[in-house]
């Protein structure tokens, strides 16, 4: 396959992926804003979520403080910021029309529409009550390219490329979501926080139910983590998405005959360590400087791939 | 006259259809159509002007129809029009024996800027020059089909062809079942086995063909990518090439991988910085040595653009007789060239007669139509061709058939022309059917997109009719009117410079 094929696959697989991760943060953190004003802090939510989406500093160059109103433009609909809601969708459909031939007619129509629909969007589209309804659109639209990537693709290199982008794009998510409300988590505030604030936090990667099957038992930070680290069960999971990348990672190489190289070693490395990793060593390490290890590496990942494939 | 039996035979059932189907049925399945073809994504791409930058060509849902006794006389004088386009460029980029025998004056071939000197004694792979053409035509009666003009670089427009025929079955899949319609759909195939029989030898039986667009920002680059999906094969932009030792590769997930044929749809001069246009950002450095090498085919090759030359064009019948010593089966339309004397003398005095149009022009842009124009434009026009005659070639107007369409108003004739394509390999293809433009503007004569002409499925029937022109007179089916000719080549060479950047943050600059 054409390296820009395999970076467009890639590339739109991410985008769309963020587009519904965004949308699953504006969510959370909307609910939360609405608990925390009573307690007089509401900003703290949408701080929060602007340094877990990562463009923060472009936030604060156009905006002074980040109430609702701002937070919720600058991740939905702004296009000064290259990850809002629209700008992914966009950037996913860009890449798409590149790539016409190496999609089904059902992943291309799952992103034209909805970048079709996202043109024509009527002012009040995300304003009030209507918040709630576009995000939920949203997360029906990726389910829906997600849906149709799944069920319609050949299972050779585009598939393997798209399904990378998404789960790379995810495992980088969940660590992000994570990290911002880390504190959270530490077994010392065991009991004293919010129930509301772990709920919300299990409820971003569509998790409330899960802990209840996985678990059995009141929720509790420790276990929160492990979910959303170790759990292979979870299909958002560090371990389930590091798992993914590195099972496509070696598909693509056994495909190719046996082509490996640094990429295969850095996935295999992250996937072994979320696979055989222990919950204590990671609080005893200290849970901030695990994911922000992650974020790093899955970083670092993602340009070995492009290094590997894309960029020779 | 057959026309006083009114409508064709071949038109019959159309008519009775569209007598039968209330307009706001016909309505309806209109907004399907638009729906239909804005869902698959079947947009033409105009940057840089405002507005909406993906736009629809507006599609009419009557489609115009040719009898296959009509296709058959057509297609036999495509054949030998295109076989002598063909023989012509290996002449005039080989022994030069036509201009020698003082049968086309050397001067307007070798001083043409289409004229590529440098390609002089370069043979392509299989002896084939223009592999994919497009032969604009007009008909003006039962058996006269004109020649408008012929595409032999990169004629665009065959999407439409395929798309509007697959459209028309979804929409109306009980009218095919009542007719015997020539499938078109084998085109990609014939394509790429016409691709694959000018492949280097060396390439061996499986030869790897790919398509160069200019990328996503080209007018026509839905039409490249749905041809490689079509056929299987890559749709490849400049910086997916590279060239080393003289072999072109491209860059694959598994490393390089040969190229042994590229359907190019980028103009010569942005082909290869090193040979032609230094600052062209579509194209691929070294492309033109590995085809002088013989490592590479170009469809169509380089240097083409001599063939359909409007000043050349006149000549084209005279091709026909000194290399296949036959008679022309399709008409030209007279010419006139404003550089000669005699022929400018003409002109000037018969501005109110003629269609002047630029000899390098395309598009349907800087023309003038003398007996729509105001005797300001003829003036300025006067002026212009004594400025710079050789700028000008001279037509002059023709009596055009028409269909009929559905218009603001109801249904009603409209002007068409007829783009068929033909391909060039080891043998010459030709699927029946083509591009049919629309004129929808009342009385305009002007089919181009870009000017607001439209499309039509062209349906080629199996069952004999008598001639089209049968429907003289039939304001409802078919009609003719005077008219001047019209439609300039749609697509050739459309803004290829502009596919730089596609603003993605991810994107760099790749090293061989």
């Amino acid at each position: 396959m054409l390296s820009r094929t395999a970076e467009n696959l890639f590339w739109l697989a991410r985008y769309t992926e963020r587009a519904g991760n965004v949308a699953r943060g504006v969510a959370v953190a909307f609910r939360m804003a609405a608990i925390s004003a009573r307690l007089g802090d509401e900003g703290a939510e949408w701080r929060a979520l602007l340094t877990a989406s990562g463009g923060d500093a472009g936030f604060y160059r156009k905006y002074e403080a980040p109430t609702a109103e701002a937070a919720i433009h600058w991740l939905l609909l702004d296009p000064d910021n290259p990850s809002s809601i629209l700008a992914c969708f966009e950037a996913a459909r860009r890449n798409a029309r590149s790539v016409r031939t190496a999609l089904t007619v059902d992943m291309w129509e799952a992103l034209n529409d909805s970048w079709n629909h996202l043109r024509n969007l009527a002012p009040d589209a995300t304003e009030g009550e209507n918040l709630v309804d576009f995000l939920g659109w949203v997360r029906e639209r990726v389910t829906l390219f997600n849906g149709a990537a799944n069920e319609t693709m050949l299972r050779y290199e585009p598939w393997r490329f798209v399904h990378l982008g998404t789960m790379l794009e995810r495992a980088d998510n969940t660590a992000r979501l994570l990290d911002v409300k880390h504190a959270l988590f530490a077994p010392e505030i065991e009991g004293a926080v919010d129930y509301v604030q772990w709920q919300a936090v299990l409820r971003s990667v569509s998790a409330m139910r899960s802990y209840q099957w996985v678990y059995r038992e009141r929720l509790s930070g420790r276990r929160i983590a492990e979910l959303m680290i170790l759990r292979p069960e979870l299909p958002r999971s560090l371990a389930a998405c590091h798992a993914a990348v590195a099972d496509t990672l070696e598909a693509i190489g056994v495909g190719q005959g046996g082509r490996f190289g640094e990429c295969h070693r850095v996935s295999g490395l992250l996937k072994a360590q979320l696979r055989y990793g222990r919950i204590e060593d990671i609080f005893a390490q200290g849970l901030h400087e695990f994911l922000t290890d992650m974020i790093t590496h899955t970083a670092e990942l993602g340009a070995e791939i492009e290094a590997f494939y894309i960029r020779h | 006259m057959r026309a006083e039996d009114g409508v064709r035979a071949a038109y019959a059932e159309i008519e009775r259809w569209l007598r039968a189907t209330p307009r706001e049925q016909l309505d309806r399945k209109r907004r399907e159509a638009e729906l239909l073809f804005r869902r698959i994504g079947i947009t033409f791409a105009v940057y840089g002007e405002g507005g909406d930058p993906e736009r629809l060509i507006p599609f009419d849902i009557i489609p115009r129809i040719i009898a296959r006794s009509e296709w058959d006389r057509l297609s036999v004088g495509l054949r030998q029009r295109v076989q002598a386009l063909n023989a012509f460029l290996a002449d005039v980029y080989g022994p030069q024996e036509i201009l020698k025998a003082g049968r086309i004056p050397s001067a307007l071939v070798l001083e043409n800027e289409g004229f590529h000197k440098a390609l002089v004694g370069v043979r392509p792979p299989g002896g084939v020059y223009t592999h994919i053409s497009g032969i604009d035509m007009v008909r003006t009666g039962p058996d006269d089909f004109y020649v408008l003009e012929d595409n032999c670089r990169t004629p665009s427009g065959v999407s439409y062809m395929l798309e509007n025929r697959e459209a028309m079955l979804r929409l109306f899949p009980k009218l095919f079942a009542r007719h015997r319609i020539a499938p078109v759909s084998r085109y990609p195939e014939e394509l790429l086995e016409t691709l694959k029989a000018v492949a280097p030898a060396r390439a061996g039986e499986h030869p790897t063909v790919a398509i160069l667009t200019p990328g996503p920002y080209n007018s026509a680059y839905y039409e490249h990518c749905f041809l490689a999906d079509e056929m299987g094969v890559e749709v490849v932009e400049g910086a997916d090439l590279c060239v080393q030792d003289r072999v072109v590769y491209m860059r694959t997930t598994a490393g390089p991988k040969r190229v042994d044929v590229l359907y190019r749809r980028i103009d010569d001069e942005f082909l290869d910085p090193d040979a032609f246009r230094p600052d062209s950002l579509v194209g691929v450095p070294g492309l033109m040595e590995a085809y002088r090498a013989g490592n590479v085919a170009l469809a169509n090759a380089p240097g083409g653009g001599i063939a359909d030359d409007k000043a050349v064009y006149p000549y084209v019948p005279e091709m026909v007789r000194f290399y296949l010593g036959e008679e022309p089966i399709l008409q030209n339309v007279p010419t006139f060239l404003c550089e000669r004397e005699e022929d400018r003398k003409y002109v000037l005095s018969n501005l109110d007669k003629l269609v002047v149009k630029l000899a390098k022009g395309s598009g349907g842009y800087g023309m003038l139509i003398g007996p729509h124009a105001t005797k300001g434009q003829r003036e300025e026009f006067h002026a212009r061709i004594l400025a710079k005659p050789g700028d000008y070639i001279a037509q002059p107007t023709l009596a055009l058939s028409t269909c009929p369409t559905v218009v603001e108003q109801g249904i009603a004739p409209r002007h068409v022309d007829l783009r068929p394509f033909v391909l060039s390999g080891k043998e010459i293809r030709i699927v029946p059917g083509g591009l049919t433009r629309v004129a929808l503007k009342d009385g305009s004569l002007v089919v181009n997109s870009s000017q607001g002409g439209g499309t039509k499925d062209t349906w080629v029937l199996e069952d004999e009719g008598p001639g089209e022109a049968a429907a003289q007179g039939q304001s409802q089916s078919q009609g003719q009117s005077q008219g001047q000719i019209q439609g300039q080549s749609q697509s050739q060479g459309q803004g290829q410079g502009q596919s730089q950047g596609k603003g993605q943050a991810q994107t760099a600059s790749l090293g061989c």
